[in-house]
């Protein structure tokens, strides 16, 4: 401990900060949206009409005198009772009611598709917007480079995925530069996930069909666009909640001041030997 | 700071910051100068799709294998009005649209007219924009020819099309309105046939519009007469239809 030094380096650029949020709250907006869109046909199919008969998942309610709202959720052929959350959830006045994603879960709050409807096509805009300004910067700055893995990063692959698994993260200098599973998850979010829900997308709108008819083909239809564009929302969700739990087990105060400022912390290694264990507390 | 307050305060910020979020988007919602602000994507949304897709750009058309075995109808299925109960009656002979507005030639036509116009089949996909589609077979006039025929003054924008059904509750007639672009489009119909046998009351008997690159609430049914026109703000609460009027976009093409 004696012999590392807490050093300050700007690691983060404007564009990086800027970008970064404004593509959160972007995402959020989007997702929060898009949940109020699904709840206004809550069935996803695959092909390019709906068959009414055999959605793949369906978030639906029964509703009966005697026992009121109940919400169940299926997918294929497994289904469970979700009543309180998915299919039937308290509404405004507390009572329950017939919604697939619950109050809490949707933008607006209340059912209202034209409103969800706005909310996601503005955000949409702002989010491609932002995307491509990203995309222009980093290709321009060199930052695309940072995040492409070299040989070394790939030699250290599953070293990388037993530190992740044992919440073991490097420390010191190596610690201000992405890791290979960090780089690997960016760039599948920003070019895989990312494409395909822009894509997915623009497949759901009838004006677009009339030139992406060949990648409408290539998901399978508009209804299995609407599917895929479901999934690549989830695909979304999930990337969220590993690096928001990546940030937490890291150093939370250090990351997002670092996220904020541009400023992170680490040790020094002064001697170059220390051990990671020793040093593990970043923040 | 310890680890624990930490990770309370963390938990704290991010409950009560998902909480503000919300609470704050159904406060935005509510504000008729946010709403405003929202709805300029709209403009975006449709100056770039009218930029990058060709003015005749045709919508896909599918086999008679792909037709949808139930073509869901939605909005009113069965129009309660007197005359429209009339007129059903009597399986729609007595029908009669009527053409005016800002036009030379204001026309009145019955069936037979209307069945005598160029005409055109085609079998495409219909999108809600409740998220669902059915595909199914249309048959009906080209709008262009009727609108040919009564010939269009040149300050002429829009095609509005007023329609016997009320929705739900509302004491408003349906109405939906078109630009000049989609009223030449050869897809765009006046259908009275769906899969081949008369349109089903359901669907919108006795005609129906079909305007195959925007989203079915663009697609009028039970049509009584066409209003050509060069501004429609006084027109029902002036947005350019039903649903515009309350909350969604004038152009439906996404």
């Amino acid at each position: 401990m004696a012999r590392t030094r807490l050093k300050t380096v700007y690691r983060h650029p404007l564009p990086v900060r800027i970008g970064h949020w404004v593509n959160a709250l972007c995402l959020l907006i989007l997702l929060l949206s898009g949940l109020q869109i699904f709840n206004a046909h809550p069935h996803l199919y695959w092909g390019s009409a709906s068959d009414f008969e055999s959605p793949w998942l369906s978030i639906d309610y029964h509703w009966s005198r005697d026992d009121g709202y109940s919400g169940w959720t299926r997918v294929y052929d497994w289904q469970a009772d979700t009543t309180g959350v998915l299919g039937a959830s308290p509404g405004a006045d507390g009572e329950l009611e017939g919604r697939a994603f619950p109050a809490w879960l949707t933008i607006p709050g209340s059912r209202w598709l034209a409103m969800g409807r706005s909310w996601h096509f503005f955000f949409a805009w702002i989010l491609v917007i932002n995307a491509s300004l990203f995309l222009i910067w980093a290709l321009f700055a060199g930052h695309l480079k940072r995040l492409v893995p070299t040989v070394e990063d790939w030699r250290g692959f599953g070293q990388s995925v037993i530190d992740h698994l044992r919440l073991r993260h490097p420390t010191g200098e190596a610690a201000t530069r992405y890791n290979i599973l960090q780089k690997l998850a960016y760039l599948t979010v920003i070019f895989g996930l990312g494409g395909l829900i822009v894509l997915t997308g623009l497949c759901m709108s009838p004006r677009m069909d009339t030139v992406l008819e060949p990648v409408l083909e290539f998901f399978g239809g508009r209804q299995s666009a609407r599917s895929i564009h479901f999934l690549a929302a989830s695909g979304f969700v999930l990337f969220v909640a590993i690096h928001l739990f990546e940030v937490i087990v890291s150093g939370p105060v250090n990351q997002l001041r670092s996220m904020i400022t541009g400023y992170f912390r680490y040790h020094d290694h002064a001697t170059g030997v220390a051990s990671n264990r020793e040093n593990r507390h970043d923040g | 700071m310890t680890d624990n307050t930490r990770r309370r305060f963390l938990k704290t910020l991010l409950a009560g910051g998902g909480m503000a979020t919300l609470t704050g988007c159904d406060y935005l919602s509510e504000k008729p100068w946010f709403r405003d602000t929202l709805a300029q994507s709209e403009k975006l949304s449709d100056a770039v799709q009218h930029a990058i897709t060709p003015r005749k750009a045709m919508a896909r058309e599918f086999t008679p294998a792909d037709i949808s075995p139930r073509f869901r109808a939605n909005g009113t299925t069965d129009p309660e009005g007197a005359e429209y109960r009339a007129l059903a009656a009597n399986g729609f002979r007595d029908y009669r649209l009527k053409v005016g507005g800002m036009v030379e030639n204001p026309m009145t036509l019955d069936l037979a007219a209307i069945r005598a116009l160029p005409s055109r089949t085609q079998i495409t996909r219909h999108d809600c924009v409740e998220g669902w589609s059915a595909i199914g077979q249309w048959t009906g006039a080209r709008l262009s020819a009727l609108v040919e025929q009564a010939r269009p003054q040149p300050e002429a924008r829009y095609l509005v099309f007023h329609c016997a059904d009320r929705y739900g509750r509302s004491d408003s007639p349906y109405y939906e309105s078109i630009d000049m672009e989609d009223a030449h489009h050869p897809q765009t119909l006046l259908a009275y046939e769906l899969n081949g046998e008369p349109l089903p009351i359901a669907n919108g008997a006795p005609l129906r519009l079909r305007v195959e690159r925007q989203l079915g609430y663009k697609m009028a049914k039970y049509v009584m007469a066409i209003e050509v026109v060069d501004r429609f703000d006084h027109i029902g609460r002036g947005k350019g239809g039903f649903w515009e009027d309350r909350g969604y976009a004038w152009y439906a093409g996404i």
